[in-house]
């Protein structure tokens, strides 16, 4: 493992984001876009960075020998790397890789720290992350697993990681949250799909219970990309994820499926972005919500048609499930459409598990609580079907059952 | 004793009275044709037997086995072997259709106290009975109904009562909405079922079921009571005469 390179780059994000965050400050719920999310409880804590170096977190979302790659990241430092990506993806971390030339051109290009204090506080701690390219050209079927473990109470960390995908490449990538204790997660993704290149990227948020994660992820698509967004809150006592899209350029399309499942009180709010910057791009988007006790959760889902964008097809549906009578969601799906050549819908529900369906299962000698069982799991199965590797799919499974023990009594032993 | 005793049943939904003192006796081994107008009471009676939610039972009794069935949850009416084919079965994506009958099944047996079957075991079983309704195995993998035809549902109900072996299985207007071949299938399915140990309850608006599947006993349904009551042969006098001539009759008689 290389030592660090201190860069100009780094130093310029670090510098700059200092200075925004403080210009900004935390931001507040007077901002349209923190209306429903309060960090003040974060804004008031003390909070440092873990000294590197420390023992590794026991963990039960290994992908060993399935990914192809495994990286593991401790409160934001580089921990360790096991197996080899296949010829033409290189993998590395940021603070071994910060003089390479992708990294010169494209960290820091599409998380805008202008406009957030998030991605500026972010910037302003930079320290470590995954850096990972597909060459061009390359179909890589495997993928790539990152875990970012937080442990300790106080401690922040700010991982901030890059991935580009050269044209005509096939990339998959997976990253995984979790950890032990009050912690603070700040993380930062870049992803760069250029022309052609097919990319499914996974977030699995599994945070602890009294953690906070806050998270941004940024997808850049070039002439005919086709990016696939999964984004999964089973975890953390205040989740918010910032997705954002950008259809740069033609005959793109992206996919943003994302499924919080929370209980207690747990907080998740989802903030979702799609730009429809140039014509004949596509995307598709469906967010679903479980939720139970007294758990809150947000989609804010924004869409934008920019007047140059013809031929625009979106289409944007957001469905929760409430399960208590405590929990409580908002759905604000918006579109902005600037041109007249388009085809999107949008839709939003909210509702209880189907009555019908629970007598028709009752009917048949199957109890009340297995009954909820198997719908809760129907409901959140639509996407989680979708997901293409079988070790992920039962992950979040596992996290589901976590999530709903005294709803889901059958399953809570198999779920450990 | 009766397997089934209803006496004086009355019941509704929404503050709606629909049964009105329905009294009737269904033995073991026997099947029992219980037909009438549409309205008069026949899928209320059915709801309430395998206690679906909102309907209210507001009088009169109802005893399976000796035992009180109004006081037991659906799941507990099935595991004792009341079995419900419904008029309206709901799709239910995502819940696949093996693993919900096999959960079913097994709920049953754990119930009985008998070793519950693993998937192959379960499979074979299914298989055995999917050719008696002619049920396509591609079926079994897909969510419960879901996007299944109108006559591929109620198969599918049949299916799911030749698997599940009911001691009491009810009929709710199986046969609407089923063409010739359907028809013959499904009583051909309600046939394998008849045995001393097996009752049946076919709720029917038309005669033509009763032709495949011939009852022991017809019952009439108008205005939530049983008007009258006979053999195989008053069925086939209702299809003649139409349900008018009962109510003219009962009104006479009052």
């Amino acid at each position: 493992m290389k030592t660090a390179v201190e860069t100009a780059v780094l130093q310029r994000l670090r510098q700059a984001g200092a200075e925004r965050f403080k210009a900004l400050g935390w931001p507040t719920t007077r901002i349209e876009e923190w209306k429903y999310t309060s960090l003040a409880a974060l804004a008031k804590m003390q909070w440092s960075a873990a000294i590197p170096g420390g023992e590794a977190p026991v963990l039960t979302n290994s992908m060993v020998g399935v990914a192809a790659v495994e990286m593991l990241f401790v409160n934001g430092h580089f921990h360790s790397m096991q197996g080899e990506p296949p010829r033409g993806i290189s993998v590395s971390n940021l603070a071994a890789a910060a003089d390479s030339d992708v990294v010169e051109q494209h960290l820091g290009r599409y998380a805008d720290l202008e406009r957030s204090a998030m991605t500026a506080l972010n910037a302003a701690n930079i320290e470590d992350g995954a850096v990972i390219v597909a060459g061009e050209r390359v179909p890589f079927e495997g993928f790539i697993h990152l875990i970012f473990a937080g442990s300790g109470d106080g401690v922040w960390s700010h991982p901030r990681n890059l991935i580009v995908a050269g044209r005509g490449s096939q990339l998959t990538v997976v990253e995984s949250f979790v950890g032990t204790g009050a912690y603070f997660t700040n993380s930062v993704t870049e992803i760069v799909a250029a022309d052609g290149a097919v990319v499914d990227h996974y977030k699995i948020g599994c945070e602890s219970a009294t953690a906070y994660h806050v998270g941004s992820v940024h997808y850049h698509q070039e002439r005919a990309s086709s990016v696939t967004s999964r984004n999964v809150v089973a975890g953390g006592a205040l989740v918010r994820n910032d997705i954002t899209g950008i259809l740069a350029g033609e005959g793109a399309s992206l996919t943003l499926e994302g499924l919080f499942v929370i209980t207690g009180q747990q907080h998740a709010d989802n903030h979702t972005l799609i730009d429809h910057v140039s014509p004949r791009c596509e995307s598709h988007e469906i967010y679903k919500g479980i939720l139970d006790e007294s758990a809150r959760g947000i989609f804010d889902g924004r869409i934008i048609v920019r007047p140059n964008a013809q031929k625009t097809v979106s289409r944007q549906e957001n469905r929760n499930l409430l399960l208590s009578e405590k929990a409580v969601v908002d759905s604000k799906p918006t579109l902005e459409i600037h041109n007249d050549d388009v085809k999107c819908n949008h839709g939003s529900t909210i509702g209880q598990l189907d009555e019908e369906a629970m007598f028709y299962l009752r009917s048949r000698g199957i109890d009340e609580e297995d009954a909820r069982t198997l719908l809760v799991l129907a409901f959140a199965s639509e996407l989680v079907n979708r997901m293409k590797i079988e070790p992920v799919r039962e992950q979040v499974r596992r996290a589901l059952f976590r999530q709903m023990p005294e709803r889901l009594p059958e399953q809570r032993e198999k779920g450990r | 004793m009766s397997l089934l005793e209803i006496k004086n049943l009355t019941a509704g939904i929404e503050g709606k009275e629909i049964l009105k003192g329905l009294s009737l006796s269904v033995g073991a081994g026997e099947v029992h044709a219980l037909m009438g107008p549409n309205g008069s009471g026949k899928s209320t009676l059915a709801n309430v037997l395998a206690g679906r939610p909102r309907y209210e039972v507001t009088g009169g009794s109802v005893t399976y086995e000796g035992r009180n069935l109004l006081e037991m949850a659906p799941e507990a009416r099935a595991r004792e072997g009341v079995f419900l084919a419904m008029q309206y079965p709901v799709e239910i994506p995502g819940v696949n259709n093996t693993y919900f009958l096999k959960a079913a099944l097994n709920a049953m047996r754990k119930h009985r106290g008998e070793e519950e079957l693993d998937a192959i075991e379960f499979l074979q079983l299914a298989r055995q009975k999917m050719k008696v309704v002619g049920f396509d195995e591609s079926f079994m993998n897909r969510g419960v109904n879901e996007g299944f035809s109108g006559g591929e549902k109620k198969r599918n109900e049949i299916f799911q009562m030749a698997v599940l072996d009911p001691k009491l299985a009810i009929l709710d207007e199986t046969d609407s909405g089923l063409d010739i071949d359907a028809l013959r299938i499904v009583a051909e399915g309600v046939n394998t079922l008849r045995s001393e140990k097996h009752a049946v309850l076919v709720i029917t608006h038309y005669q033509r079921l009763l032709q495949y599947l011939v009852p022991d006993f017809v019952h009439v349904l108008s205005n939530g009571r049983i008007v009258k009551s006979g053999g195989k042969e008053l069925a086939e006098e209702l299809e003649q005469k139409g349900y008018e001539w009962l109510e003219t009759e009962v009104a006479t008689a009052r």
